[in-house]
């Protein structure tokens, strides 16, 4: 083609071109859409086979490709981790590479986006689960109310307990996980108050084994129900074995413990993320600090079990649609902690920063 | 300490120490003829999801556990290839099967995600597993995890005691000896490479079987690069690798029970440590002790051979 593109033809031939997209205006700019589909980058902190956390976000980007099937070209990049220097890069990589909306789903993330929105001021960041004060201009924080999930589950744990002892798989000690846990014993304490909570960890998201060991260990102790902050389901397979309740994490885990599997506190991101999608192509998208929970259906309840009793899964129900209907938030006080001093007074609820600060636990937790 | 609190914590150690045991003992072999395999962790996941994939299709898991020792030593056919026929740079070579493995089984295994499959059957001779608890400890365990201390007999006996085992550990030690004296260099490592690549799958196989009878991609978290640090900490002898297995075992179940207990007060990142702390004090106790001078690596091991006749 080069061979015999002579000057004239080319400088008459680009006149054309120019021309066209000028005239054209916003009819052009659907063509070019069309054919330039909007990048999305994914960045991944563990393998869409994990079945938990990740599998819960390419779930999202799969329902970005279906809802704007060929406008949109999704890509992601999986078991990035999230402590050195390979997340920096591969944001980088993303945003040198034509991506315009780069969503980064682990909080070990945040430093990495901030750094590369920095540089990047036309691509737009999305950042899971990191702090409000990481938000900036072309960086949007998103998050899911995941301690509303855990009241709920906690109040199956309260009915369905023996020994009044849970046992907690947990990864590390951040404000979420922190959250997770004190939600599920303040509301299995109302069912039960002298229940208690045990939490082992595992230092990890991700580890099947050391998770299934934690279980057995946990079990051995005397735990009767276990839930986890873990992604692989090995410790709902492990209780299974054992004859233990168990809950699922951000993914429904029935399979791997049918008879076991109370229920699973879901991750559901494929409508948040498709709304994002939509702004950045009508051109209307900002930065947001957007933390939804079980009211716009950003964390869901999966189906019961139902070998469980009846009264236990009433109760669930209750708590969930009082949550939703806002006559009920899981950290309403009083609320001591486990030195017996108390934390929130009663008549009051913990606000948004207070939650995502959390470093402390509650009553009945042995951490 | 009674038996009762004791014996479910060694149920769990056993069952945590037998994957490293298969791994380390097939590494101990290679490393003995004078090869330096460090495509473990792939070998291993490979062996995890050949096995997996077989059960989950067929139901059998005497069929999966075949498979899974057929598709290590398969990725240590390759090694093989490259590094005794080709003479490659063994270290890299073992780094980029690692990484191959881990690639290729994530995407056979893609599609067995989410299935679970029956564990192995534990053991259950009528009269003795059911006594009160030693029953379980001894004779309660699946076919894998006797099949690994058999194998530890097995192997020091035939390093040891054997004369195939006595021409292995000369081809490690002195390779252009044994070959001026007329042995196979070459078809000795192959076949001690392809015993490392069995073992590795037969580490894997009880992850995905018997373990956490589920496949999740990088389910091995590593247990191949532990094995390889637990041959050099077993000074390659068998026995001691039993015990380095079950010690390394030990600390890792010890700390999670710690923890559920209350933690002793310990932060949990330190208490992770302590498997690997353990490890070290140790190797520096045998190198800095009496025992001094006895850290015997086989002489000739990561150099390729070339023969110049």
């Amino acid at each position: 083609m080069f061979k015999d593109l002579s000057r004239r033809r080319f400088l008459a031939g680009s006149t054309a071109a120019a021309g066209a997209v000028a005239l054209g205006g916003p009819l052009a700019t659907r063509a070019a859409l069309a054919a330039d589909p909007l990048k999305v980058g994914f960045v991944y902190v563990g393998p869409i086979g994990d079945f938990g956390w990740t599998h819960g976000h390419d779930l999202g980007r799969k329902a970005i490709e279906a809802k704007f099937g060929d406008a949109v070209k999704t890509s992601y990049v999986e078991s990035v981790p999230d402590d050195g220097p390979d997340a920096e890069r591969v944001i980088r990589q993303f945003a040198t590479s034509g991506h315009q909306l780069i969503f980064t789903t682990s909080f070990g993330y945040m430093d990495p986006t901030m750094k590369v929105a920095k540089q990047f001021p036309d691509v737009k960041f999305e950042h899971a689960t990191g702090l409000p004060s990481a938000m900036s201009d072309n960086l949007a924080i998103y998050n899911a109310r995941f301690y509303e999930g855990r009241a709920v589950i906690g109040t199956i744990a309260g009915h369905v307990t023996k020994t009044g002892k849970f046992g907690y798989i947990a990864s590390f000690p951040i404000p979420e996980v922190v959250m997770g846990i004190n939600a599920f014993i303040l509301a299995a304490r109302k069912v039960r108050p002298d229940a208690e909570i045990k939490v082992v960890w595992v230092n990890s998201w991700y580890d099947p084994g050391k998770e299934a060991d934690a279980t057995k260990a946990l079990i051995d102790q005397g735990c009767d129900v276990i839930t986890q902050h873990t992604d692989s389901p090995a410790p709902v397979q492990t209780a299974a074995s054992r004859g233990v309740w168990s809950f699922g994490q951000a993914s429904d885990m029935s399979s791997f413990a049918p008879e076991w599997h109370a229920t699973a506190i879901l991750d559901v991101w494929g409508p948040y993320y498709i709304d994002r999608v939509q702004k950045v192509l009508d051109g209307t998208w900002k930065a947001t600090d957007v933390w939804y929970g079980l009211k716009e259906d950003m964390v869901e309840i999966a189906p019961y079990n139902e070998r469980l009793p009846a009264e236990a899964v009433e109760a669930a129900e209750k708590v969930r649609k009082a949550i939703v209907d806002g006559s009920l938030h899981p950290f309403a006080g009083p609320i001591k902690n486990q030195a017996g001093e108390v934390k929130v007074p009663e008549g009051t609820t913990m606000t948004d920063p207070e939650m995502l600060s959390m470093d402390w636990y509650v009553e009945g937790v042995s951490a | 300490m009674s038996l009762e609190v004791i014996a479910p914590v060694l149920l769990t150690v056993i069952s945590a120490a037998t994957p490293l045991l298969f791994a380390a003992l097939g590494e101990l072999v290679v490393e003995k003829s004078g090869v330096l395999n460090l495509g473990v962790e792939g070998m291993m996941i490979v062996g995890a999801v050949g096995a997996f994939a077989t059960t989950a299709s067929t139901g059998s898991s005497a069929l999966g556990i075949v498979v899974g020792a057929g598709a290590g030593m398969a990725l240590a056919f390759v090694f093989g290839v490259l590094t005794l026929t080709l003479a490659a740079n063994q270290v890299a070579t073992g780094l980029a099967l690692t990484i191959f493995g881990l690639g290729l089984s994530s995407l056979v295994g893609a599609g067995f995600v989410g299935i679970p499959v029956a564990p192995l059957p534990k053991l259950a001779i009528p009269g003795l597993s059911d006594l009160p608890l030693v029953g379980p400890l001894i004779f309660g365990h699946d076919l894998l995890v006797y099949l690994s201390i058999a194998a530890v007999v097995a192997v020091a006996w035939f390093l040891k005691a054997s004369r195939p085992g006595m021409i292995l550990r000369a081809v490690g030690e002195s390779d252009v000896s044994a070959h001026s004296i007329g042995y196979d260099v070459i078809a000795v490592r192959y076949r001690a490479v392809l015993f490392g690549g069995a073992m590795a799958g037969l580490g894997g196989a009880f992850l995905s079987l018997s373990y956490t009878p589920l496949w999740t991609e990088g389910m091995t978290a590593g247990r191949g690069w532990i094995a390889l640090a637990l041959v050099v900490f077993a000074s390659w002898r068998p026995w001691r690798l039993l015990a380095g297995a079950y010690l390394f075992g030990g600390v890792t179940i010890a700390q999670l029970y710690t923890q559920g207990a209350g933690g002793l007060g310990i932060p949990s990142q330190v208490m992770s440590m302590l498997p690997y702390l353990a490890t070290i004090l140790v190797l520096t106790i045998i190198a800095a002790g009496p025992w001094k001078g006895r850290l015997n690596a086989p002489a000739c091991l990561g150099k390729p051979f070339r023969p110049s006749t």
